[in-house]
């Protein structure tokens, strides 16, 4: 036996006092210790919310957003697939898309509007942005949600884009906020993982040009991010130095939100 | 005569009382999150199925269940790694890890005895095999939960790691049966912490457990 595996050896009166003495002291700490902890998990669940959830848990989320930021790394490429493991991808999520009209023609789309602190905003047409080198990936869209499937994107890489359309001189943002027309629904993404070599605005989805449910005429692919930053039909995208808001972050999810 | 043993050291007792309701956090948060895709089964039987939570008023509880899986995952993994620094440290695991192979026929005859099958029990020190397998192997099973969970938290800053655990379903399959395999722990244990009556329970809170004389430290 090992010398701190002590032994208390008394008569057997005694050894009842000393059990019972360790017995009180022992159960009054470890139930001081219970209720402390449950008052401490109570107080952190009872906190004011930050965006739906409770700012101490919030506080956690965005230190590990700050991790997994420092970690982010253009060099960290998602897996890329064959075409035969090409899957059915559900449109999940129609916020932002407009009702068709009766003979189910989608409303129209206005262009994409750029906006950018040192110049007046300008519209871009399809056209524009397919003037760009085009490229092609087949990456796994994985939804918060816990499912994931195989998808061919074709576009172009949103670093090109901002090469393209940032206004030359202007210095390149913290952030970046994409909205729908109408802006009901909005995603913020940090710089680095929209600048991320995976990163692209895409027309086509599975060579056909991308069907109005799934983000006509033209989406954000973000494989570093979960579904819910791929954002559709994007109307705005806007550079900016202060983190925008985001669609999901408001409702209690993490804005970070990476893979 | 009879005397008091120091059975369980006290940083070993903080441990294990706070690993024992991270550990349900980390279970119901993480049942909010499987919640939003369950679509695991054992054979016909939808485990925790949609009607369950339902019942129990937790649909679109995703948000939530990742905001507390990702803030109390630190202290899960910061008391698992204490607790494994500290046994190492101090030398008790010695009397946790099974040393041979011999350990695992004797755990299987702790269990025939159990179960009433088998009369005598083997040979042990502190701990018996049974208790040595199950005690190491809840170990591995957390640090096999660390890293499913990193694999299917970042699958692709970390992709060598989903990779090498089978993939982003897979790595999530995993992580979900060990998740089932620490129910099926506490059901056992439990039941043996039952069995084995007061005294044993007592010496986990204060440490000391009462032996009569003639009787086995």
């Amino acid at each position: 036996m090992n010398s701190r595996h002590t032994e208390i050896i008394l008569p057997e009166g005694e050894i009842q006092k000393e059990l019972k003495k360790k017995s009180r002291r022992g159960f009054l700490l470890g139930g001081l210790a219970a209720v402390g902890a449950f008052g401490a998990y109570k107080a952190v669940r009872l906190s004011s919310p930050d965006n739906d959830v409770p700012w101490p848990q919030r506080r956690v989320l965005e230190f590990n957003a700050k991790l997994a930021e420092g970690y982010l790394n253009d060099a960290h490429l998602t897996r890329t697939y064959s075409p035969s493991e090409i899957g059915y991808l559900k449109a999940n999520g129609e916020y932002g898309l407009d009702e068709e009209d009766d003979d189910g023609n989608p409303p129209e789309w206005e262009g994409l509007q750029l906006e950018t602190s040192s110049a007046p905003a300008v519209t871009l047409q399809l056209a524009d942005i397919q003037s760009l080198p085009r490229h092609e990936m087949i990456t796994k869209f994985c939804c918060i949600e816990g499912w994931s499937v195989v998808q061919k994107w074709t576009g172009v890489r949103f670093s090109d884009f901002t090469k393209k359309f940032l206004p030359a001189g202007a210095s390149l943002t913290d952030y970046v906020y994409m909205a729908t027309d109408g802006e009901d629904y909005f995603v913020g993404l940090d710089m680095k993982s929209a600048m991320h070599p995976q990163t692209i605005l895409a027309w086509e989805q599975n060579d056909k040009p991308l069907t109005y449910e799934h983000g006509a005429p033209v989406r954000l692919v973000i494989p570093v991010k979960y579904g819910i930053k791929n954002i559709k039909r994007i109307g705005l995208i806007r550079y900016t130095n202060q983190r925008p808001n985001d669609y999901w972050y408001q409702r209690g999810y993490d804005w970070f939100a990476g893979l | 005569m009879a005397k008091l043993v120091l059975k369980h050291l006290l940083a070993i007792r903080w441990f294990h009382w706070v690993n024992f309701p991270i550990l349900f956090l980390m279970i119901w948060s993480g049942l909010l999150i499987y919640w939003a895709f369950p679509v695991y089964h054992l054979g016909p039987i939808e485990l925790f199925p949609q009607w369950l939570f339902a019942l129990l008023g937790l649909k679109f509880h995703l948000a939530d269940g990742m905001a507390l899986h990702f803030v109390f995952m630190w202290i899960f993994i910061a008391n698992g790694i204490l607790y494994v620094s500290y046994t190492l440290v101090s030398g008790e695991w010695r009397y946790l890890v099974p040393t041979s192979f011999s350990a695992f026929r004797d755990a299987w005859l702790v269990v025939l005895h159990d179960l009433h099958l088998h009369k005598d029990l083997p040979a042990q020190e502190k701990y018996n095999a049974a208790q040595q397998i199950a005690y190491t192997g809840i170990i591995v099973m957390g640090f096999g939960s660390l890293v499913t969970g990193l694999a299917i938290y970042k699958p692709v800053q970390l992709t060598w790691l989903t990779t090498l655990l089978g993939g982003y379903e897979f790595a999530r399959l995993i992580h979900f049966a060990l998740t089932m395999g620490y129910i099926g722990f506490f059901v056992v244990h439990i039941g043996q912490v039952i069995l084995a009556g007061w005294n044993n329970f007592r010496s986990m809170v204060i440490g000391y457990e009462l032996v009569k004389d003639g009787e086995r430290s």
